[in-house]
């Protein structure tokens, strides 16, 4: 379970101070699906890395299983990144000069899982995601459907609790995207707590909420109805409606 | 890929060219090193086989003192010549056990139409035991009044083939600087010293030498010590014994075997220091390689580092990574300059028979070793860079 109370990030640029994130007070339950959507430079991305133990607060506290995460050291960091969060990126993430499946095991090289059962573990994750005729394959022999699938392979391998994905479907057209979030969608059936931010209303709409950031701040929470019926988001988003325009991303 | 050390490894191989450039340095420093020491050691076992050949209780001693003047007898009064008389009150002394005194000098040795100027030793019959040298067929003449003339002959292997091919010398007859010999023995071989061949030469009484030379004196003296005696004792002894001869003048040089060793043992410092110097240089060289491709490698995987920390890399592992990545690039380089050096050494083997070549376990050892630790040492400050790096900063970077 996740808790945030009051937690903001800013980051000194220069003189100047960007305030990232600005009081951003949340829960979110195990098995939820929750997508955050919101203009560029809204603070998702901030956000999410916070959540995955990338990024402390400046302020406020984030509390993850009940424990403080700002009073974690950095071995417990790791181990939690490495053990109870999986991330996707919009841009994979893979290392080209690994295979798939070495990619998809590269996780538990470093949580030191031993080489057979990594293997066969890896080959698992592999076959989750319907590539067990691409594991030897490089990433540059991959399409983007099959790559983010790789990653998605390689983020839930280690078996975590909760997985963030940052644009997952970005850079991939409908039809892959469509076979990623299906992925992530069974994933979520089986109890995996999931985070995604988006912009596509589309992706949105199969969380089961929507939160919408604007300047750092959640500024509105949909579920339901009003979560079917959203075009798209912008920043002139008014509380309240649901009919909002479509802003360029 | 079998575990960090395979995650390191793969960065390399996927760098094939990069990697063998970027380890050049160390490869050439570690491959000059070990050729230069190899050829060092070579030369050093050689002269010291050669010098022990003779026995280690050995001791010469030479007319003038070469002590503080480079050249012996150019300083100072009058310098007396070493005399066969010198030798038997030398002999005299009882932890000496045998003496031998030597003229020596270049001559013709003529038998029938064939002839060969060779080196002469004109010595007593006790110079097999001192050099221990053995004699193959016939033997010496027999002990006696060494300042008496014999004319009789003990020929070098080598020079009875070429003079007598492979019929019978012993009783032929052979004249050495006009004089004649009759052949009484023939030596076993014993090949080069320090490059001058000992089986090209004829061994004949002391007294018949000096008058072939013409001189009244000896051009050394040589004995041999009890083994039970200290060699500072006997030389002690032989000086005084000497100096008193001498009308209290120390107008000689005793050499010992040690001090030879010990004068070996200074020119090779000599050598380890410049060869130290050199392997420091490109040891430097070659880490600053290292250092630099490593330090270009962590700014061009920061996504790839953002990444591993991201999916559960500690800092240690992340500098693990590039520390191992920097040890077995200088470890592969080293081993490559090994290789080649040793091929090198095959190629001059084959090329320059004569030259002595030696590269025991330990300098391959040392040298993969010194590799080793210059990685680590390369790679601690690229490593320290990587694992600082903050993880979001780094994932951010495409
Ligand atoms: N490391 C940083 N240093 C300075 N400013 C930063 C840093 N990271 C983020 N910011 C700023 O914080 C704000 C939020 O950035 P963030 O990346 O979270 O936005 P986002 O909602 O993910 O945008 P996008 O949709 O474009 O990915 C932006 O104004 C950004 O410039
Ligand atoms: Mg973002």
């Amino acid at each position: 379970m996740i808790g945030l109370e009051n937690v903001c990030r800013s980051f000194a640029v220069g003189d100047s101070e960007v305030r990232a994130l600005v009081d951003v007070n949340e829960q979110i339950e195990n098995g939820e699906h929750v997508a955050i959507m919101g203009p560029s430079g809204s603070g998702k991305s901030t956000l999410l890395n916070i959540l995955g133990c990338l990024d402390q607060p400046t302020s406020g506290t984030y509390l993850l299983d009940g424990r403080e995460v700002s009073g974690l050291d950095e071995a417990e960091l790791t181990e939690v990144r490495r053990n109870r969060i999986g991330f996707v990126f919009q841009f994979f993430h893979l290392v080209s000069r690994l295979t798939a499946l070495e990619n998809v095991e590269l996780p538990m090289v470093f949580a030191g899982t031993a080489p057979p059962e990594r293997r066969a573990r890896a080959l698992k994750a592999i076959e989750h995601v319907g590539l067990n005729d691409r594991a030897d394959h490089r990433p540059d022999q991959l399409s983007g459907g099959e790559r983010q699938r790789v990653a998605l392979a390689r983020a839930t391998v280690m078996g975590p609790g909760l997985l963030l994905a940052d644009e997952p479907t970005g850079n991939l057209d409908s039809k892959s995207g469509t076979q990623v979030l299906d992925l992530l969608d069974r994933l979520n059936e089986n109890g995996l707590t999931l985070v995604v931010v988006t912009h596509d209303p589309a992706v949105a709409r199969r969380a089961d909420r929507a939160l919408v950031m604007t300047d750092g701040r959640i500024v509105r929470r949909l579920r339901g109805k009003e979560l079917e019926s959203i075009q798209g988001i912008g920043p002139g988003i008014a509380p309240g409606t649901t009919d909002v325009t479509s802003v360029s991303t | 890929m079998r575990s960090l050390l395979g995650f390191a490894l793969s960065a390399i191989s996927s760098h094939r060219l990069r990697s063998l450039l970027s380890v050049l340095g160390i490869a050439i420093g570690i491959g000059s090193v070990v050729l230069l020491t190899s050829i060092g050691e070579g030369t050093r076992r050689y002269i010291l086989e050669q010098s022990t050949q003779f026995g280690t209780n050995l001791v010469s001693i030479n007319p003038g003192k070469a002590e503080t003047v480079g050249i012996p007898g150019i300083l100072g009064g009058t310098t007396h010549k070493l005399t066969l008389d010198d030798a038997a009150a030398i002999a005299r002394l009882s932890n000496v056990e045998r003496v031998v005194p030597i003229a020596f000098g270049q001559a013709r040795v003529q038998a029938g139409e064939l002839g060969r100027s060779v080196f002469i030793y004109g010595v007593t019959p006790d110079i097999p035991d001192v050099w221990r040298f053995h004699v193959r067929q016939g033997g010496f003449w027999p002990h006696g009044d060494p300042s008496r003339a014999q004319a009789m002959a003990v020929l070098g292997p080598k020079l009875k083939r070429e003079l007598f091919g492979n019929t019978n010398a012993l009783g032929q007859f052979v004249r050495i600087g006009g004089a004649r010999f009759r052949v009484v023995g023939v030596m076993e071989p014993k090949g080069q010293f320090l490059g001058f061949d000992i089986d090209d030469s004829a061994y004949i009484p002391v007294a018949s030498a000096m008058r072939i030379f013409n001189r009244d004196e000896v051009n050394e003296i040589q004995f041999v010590y009890r083994q039970s005696a200290l060699v500072d004792t006997v030389v002690e002894q032989v000086s005084r014994v000497l100096i008193d001869r001498h009308g209290g003048n120390e107008d000689f040089t005793v050499t010992t075997q040690e001090a030879m060793l010990e004068v070996m043992g200074d020119v090779m410092n000599i050598i380890t220091v410049a060869v130290g110097a050199i392997a420091g240089i490109s040891l430097l060289v070659g880490a600053i390689g290292i250092l630099t491709m490593m330090w270009i490698a962590v700014g061009e995987r920061t996504s790839e580092i953002g990444l591993i920390r991201a999916i559960g890399a500690s800092r240690r592992q992340v500098q693990a990574v590039f520390l191992v990545e920097a040890a077995a690039l200088a470890t592969g380089g080293g081993a490559i300059g090994l290789a080649g050096a040793m091929a090198l050494l095959a190629l001059i083997r084959t090329a320059v028979p004569d030259l002595p070549t030696h590269t025991p376990t330990i300098f391959v050892v040392l040298a993969l070793g010194v590799s080793f630790a210059t990685g680590i040492f390369s790679g601690v400050v690229p490593a320290a860079r990587a694992s600082n790096l903050d993880p979001i900063e780094a994932l951010r970077s495409e």
